[in-house]
């Protein structure tokens, strides 16, 4: 019977190089999206990398004005760090939405991004934040906009022999507020229909000056919608400039229909939620200023 | 929880002590269908349909064979061709043939999932390998799973053969509807006519699934001399037996089953699936042999709920008087003729005096798994559309819905759903303990909408055996055959330690396998508190028999100047200074008294008397999300009386929990090609902890008089309730009256939507 080889590589190099050897390799950071597709049989993978031994993979640390996440960092970890979570709380909240409490345990946002779901907690939260993503492969390193690594459903621009090293966010702006919101039938332990996040900044004068605008669950990838941000900037979030808002929303969204959700549902809710969203991250950012 | 609250009149019935089984269930000591291990054990596995309906060619098994590990190989063809022949399982009764089918297709298959081959190998990996290595030729053909396009005559046919019974004169063309059932009181068109309110509509809801925690597995053993082992998850253990004797064809004194810890099982655990498969690759292999459902298998090939799509059209008096009720009901029993609409016609209008009344119901065959019992099964649909309308009703005419379910309400005396005359029910008590509630009239905040139903289940009594007998220190065994899916063992002990006035600690109570003790029905109908208990207490009674004459003989004295009380045995002979005899004594004397002391009661008492129950829900509506909230829940039911009050409110919980789930968000989802799309608990949403708020209870108790200590059936009603409770509930808080289920959000939204 064919059993999946298992490294543990300690260097980033090695990583690359196992990776490189073996195009059909899966990386494996938490695992509770690829143990669950493995068991299931919708991918049956040669050789699994596991990140975990490589030093620098599990934890937060400063990185110039802002932060740098290693790629096997549990979601509950974030919520530890009290500076990111001061400093991010829209992303710290978003990635605490995913599965249940066992599995956030496990579960890393950088594997959220890779798996490349439409429909990812911690995506569209890492967009509006403006996050980058570290990428090492046989050729160097580069860093991309999160917003740009994913495709397609479960496929991402990833190269054979990259991988994910590290997510990368700035420090939070001053008068910057962040959120993220979902909508699932049930309270928790779901998958988004709709997923919004806006990070935002205001001045003392409550002017937006600053807005970046992220839906998920609604198009092929997650996105960042920048004439939603271009309608809040400049105004003070009044009903007019939350209606352009809203309707650049609804354009941007290109949903399925499918058992979690129609078409017409999901776009509704894509400006629903993202208001939301916005009216969180803009009491947010009040209390910053 | 937990502290002792004892009732006037009683030691132990009505309190909470800790259940026998807790620390075993909560240390993960106890042991489950899934943890049972067998010597020499294999692992089997089965291959499933990826086809709702097809014909099968052939099956070629030779390269499965071929694989190192593989130690058996199971189709149809290992199966005995069967007559058609009635079975009685628990709840309801089924076609053995059809039993058989749903362990193994044969010839066709009639639902995405459903078995065409089994392998026994020596890991689950190779079981698994030989699985892609076994090739089955399908013709596909079309499919049908809607209620409607099954009815139609050019439909698709499940059965060639199958005609529709309870139409005369018998129907000469197949079709998809096995059953016609019909009832009428009076002139229905007349009554409505004189009607000062009508409500009408069509209410519909989709299959959905008891979604126990624990998949079925079992482990079968069977010798080359006949004889045979099964250990399994059941709900009843002799029905296992039966129905795995009757698929084979084998004398059922031959196999002994033996009932594992079961985790959950809501009427689900009242047949068999796996067992006769197990059993032939057994019979193959020479070894033990274990199948186990994955979750995956457990959505697409056990036995769901029905569907349903009912018309229904009510009308009453200015004043509230129920003048006529005009039913169709169409049950989707899936791929098989089931025990649908018969359940409903009889648990639809019975709770309300109608003047007059048209009942018509159809049973609907579908490419969907055949359905099977699940709490309360096939009322929580029917009973869905009738508390729906009686809402409108209410709100209609301007009277409280409570106080018009008071005006039509059923009384002891009024006739009974199946002949005779209603027995001391207690819903007038149930509906009046609703009104009285402070929930009742509590303020409702914005967007809240609060929804009442009523409902009733006919329980159930029936066949139990149990023995008790007496340790030499005057400790108590009580064996039966009833497994424990509800505390029942805790309410063994209770019923015996009452009889017998001793503590509810000297009692243990084991289930036995069906080698051990004699027949019992199922656990299930709400019948185990009820009869298995009365079978308790009447071996108990004969055991103090006993010991007041082993007492009688040690002191001398006639059998008539003992009695007994407080757990010993008082002489009432004035000479003899009033002496007590402690159960300890006379069974430390026992062997030398006239030897063990032991009794075994065969009871099969049909006095038991239906429950009822009435529900409140304050639900909470996003407009602009149409999300629901459940924001306050209160259960109220008529329990007869409480023997163990914990297991009672948690029944009753339990319950109301299922029925929110069904409610809000429950739904088998088929994609267009058939298959089930959403075979897992991430797409079919049963309710997690925070979508609830604590479920109040409130137990009214009104005894049954046939029974010691008062007992009606308290597990199913509870399910029957929530379905209209909480579209009445959302109906009000959205403004607009929704009758297809589930509320999920999409469709709460397209409903607020659609009133402009």
């Amino acid at each position: 019977m064919p059993q999946p080889g298992y490294h543990a590589p300690e260097t980033v190099q090695q990583a690359i190089a196992l990776l490189s050897k073996e195009p059909g390799a899966r990386v494996l950071a938490g695992g509770t999206d690829l143990i669950v597709q493995m068991r299931s049989g919708r991918i049956a993978s040669p050789l699994i990398v596991d990140l975990k031994r490589i030093s620098g993979m599990i934890g937060i640390r400063a990185s110039g004005d802002g932060f740098a996440i290693g790629a096997a960092t549990p979601c509950t970890a974030l919520k530890k760090d009290a500076a990111f979570a001061a400093a991010w709380p829209g992303v710290v909240e978003a990635a605490n939405l995913i599965g249940s409490v066992q599995v956030r345990n496990r579960a890393t946002m950088a594997g959220n991004l890779c798996n490349a779901s439409p429909a990812a907690d911690s995506v569209p939260a890492l967009i509006a934040a403006g996050a980058t993503c570290l990428i090492a492969g046989p050729s160097g390193e580069r860093e991309l906009p999160v917003e740009q690594l994913a495709t397609g459903p479960g496929r991402t621009g990833l190269a054979t022999g990259e991988f994910v090293v590290e997510l990368r966010l700035p420090a939070r702006p001053k008068g910057g507020g962040d959120a993220y919101l979902r909508l699932i039938p049930r309270t928790e332990m779901d998958i988004a229909v709709v997923g919004a996040g806006a990070a935002l900044v205001i001045d003392a004068a409550g002017t937006c000056t600053a807005a970046r605008i992220s839906i998920g669950a609604v198009a092929p990838t997650a996105l960042l919608v920048a004439d939603a941000g271009a309608a809040l900037v400049g105004s003070k979030f009044d009903d007019a400039a939350l209606g352009r808002m809203g309707e650049a929303v609804r354009a941007a969204c290109s949903p399925i229909d499918d058992k979690r959700g129609t078409i017409s549902y999901r776009t509704d809710m894509a400006a629903v939620i993202a208001r939301r969203a916005v009216a969180i991250a803009r009491q947010r950012a009040g209390e910053a200023n | 929880m937990n502290a002792p609250e004892a009732k006037s009149g009683f030691r132990h019935v009505g309190t909470r002590p800790v259940r026998p089984d807790g620390i075993d269930k909560v240390t993960g000591k106890a042991i489950y269908s899934p943890d049972f291990v067998a010597p020499g054990m294999l692992q089997g596995a089965i291959l499933r349909s990826p086809h709702p309906h097809a014909r099968i060619r052939s099956i070629d098994t030779s390269k499965a064979e071929a694989l190192p590990g593989v130690k058996a190989i199971v189709t149809a063809d290992d199966f005995p061709t069967l007559k058609s022949l009635m079975v009685t399982m628990g709840e309801s009764a089924g076609n053995i043939i059809h039993v058989s089918r749903k362990c193994m297709a044969q010839g066709k298959v009639l639902y995405d999932g459903h078995a065409v081959a089994a392998v026994a190998a020596t890991s689950a990996v190779i079981a698994a390998e030989a699985l892609k290595l076994i090739e089955v030729d399908y013709e596909v053909l079309p499919h049908v799973i809607d209620i409607d396009e099954a009815m139609q005559p050019d439909a698709p046919l499940l059965h060639e053969d199958m005609v529709t019974e309870g139409v005369q004169p018998r129907p000469d063309k197949p079709s998809n509807i096995p059953t016609y059932v019909s009832k009428t009181k009076g002139d229905v068109a007349e009554a409505l006519g004189r009607a000062a309110a009508v409500v009408e509509g069509r209410y519909s809801m989709p299959m959905v699934h008891q979604g126990y925690i624990e998949p079925h597995a079992c482990v079968a053993s069977w010798n080359a001399d006949g004889q045979a082992n099964i250990w399994c998850s059941t709900q009843g253990a002799f029905v296992v037996r039966m129905l795995t004797a009757s698929v084979l064809g084998i004398s059922q004194a031959d196999i002994r089953v033996t009932p594992l810890e079961i985790g959950g099982g809501f009427g689900g655990k009242t047949t068999v699936y796996l067992e006769p498969v197990a059993m032939l690759l057994s019979r193959k292999s020479g070894r033990p042999v274990r199948l186990a459902m994955t979750r995956e298998e457990v959505f697409r090939a056990s036995g769901p709920a029905p569907g349903v799509q009912i018309d229904f059209k009510i009308g009453a008096t200015a004043d509230g008087y129920l003048l006529g009720a005009d039913l169709s009901m169409k049950y989707n029993v899936g791929a098989f003729p089931g025990n649908g609409v018969q359940v409903g016609l009889i648990t639809a209008l019975y709770h309300y005096r109608f003047e007059s009344f048209a009942m018509h119901g159809w049973n609907v065959v579908t490419n969907m798994p055949g359905i099977h019992a699940y709490r309360a099964p096939c009322a929580p649909q029917v009973n869905f559309a009738v508390e729906s309308a009686i809402d409108e009703l209410a709100y209609k005419l301007g009277i409280d819905p409570i106080e018009l379910r008071l005006k039509n309400a059923v009384v002891p005396g009024d006739p009974g759903f199946t002949g005779g005359t209603l027995g001391e029910i207690g819903f007038v008590e149930c509906l009046e303990a609703a009104k009285a509630h402070p929930h009742y009239s509590a303020p409702l905040g914005p967007n809240q909408g609060r929804g009442v139903a009523a409902s009733y289940w006919i329980n159930a009594g029936g066949p139990s055996v149990a023995a008790v007998s007496l340790a030499e220190d005057g400790s108590v065994l009580v064996t039966t055959g009833s497994p424990d899916i509800g505390g029942s063992r805790a309410s063994m002990a209770i019923m015996a330690a009452e009889t017998l006035c001793i503590p509810y600690e000297k009692v243990r109570v084991t289930i036995a396998d069906t080698s051990a003790i004699g027949f019992s029905m199922v656990t299930g109908g709400s019948r185990t508190t009820y009869a298995t208990g009365k079978a308790v207490i009447e071996a108990a009674e004969t055991i103090i028999s006993i010991m007041k004459a082993r007492a009688a003989g040690m002191w001398g004295v006639d059998v008539a100047d003992v009695a007994w009380g407080d757990g010993e045995a008082i002489c009432l002979d004035p000479a003899k200074d009033n002496q007590r005899l402690p159960i300890g004594k006379i069974a430390a004397r026992m062997n030398n008294t006239g030897g063990p002391i032991s009794a075994e009661a065969s009871v099969n008492p049909h006095d038991y008397l239906p429950a009822f129950g009435v529900h409140i829900c304050d639900s909470e509506v996003d407009p602009e999300t149409g999300q629901t909230t459940i924001v306050r829940y209160t259960a109220i039911q008529d329990v007869g009386r409480a023997i163990h009050a914990d297991y009672c409110e948690g029944q009753i919980q339990g319950g109301a929990v299922q029925g929110i789930g069904w409610a809000l968000n429950e739904a088998f989802i088929h994609d267009k090609a058939g298959r089930l799309d959403n075979p897992g608990f991430l797409d079919y949403r049963v309710p997690v902890c925070s979508d609830l708020p604590m479920i109040d209870t409130v137990m009214v108790e009104k005894p049954n008089p046939a029974h010691p200590f008062g007992v009606k059936g308290v597990g199913e009603v509870p399910i029957v309730p929530p379905l209209a409770t909480v579209a009445n509930a959302v109906s009000r808080a959205a403004g607009v009256r929704i009758r297809d289920l589930p509320l999920s959000p999409d469709r709460v939204y397209s409903a607020i939507k659609s009133k402009g």
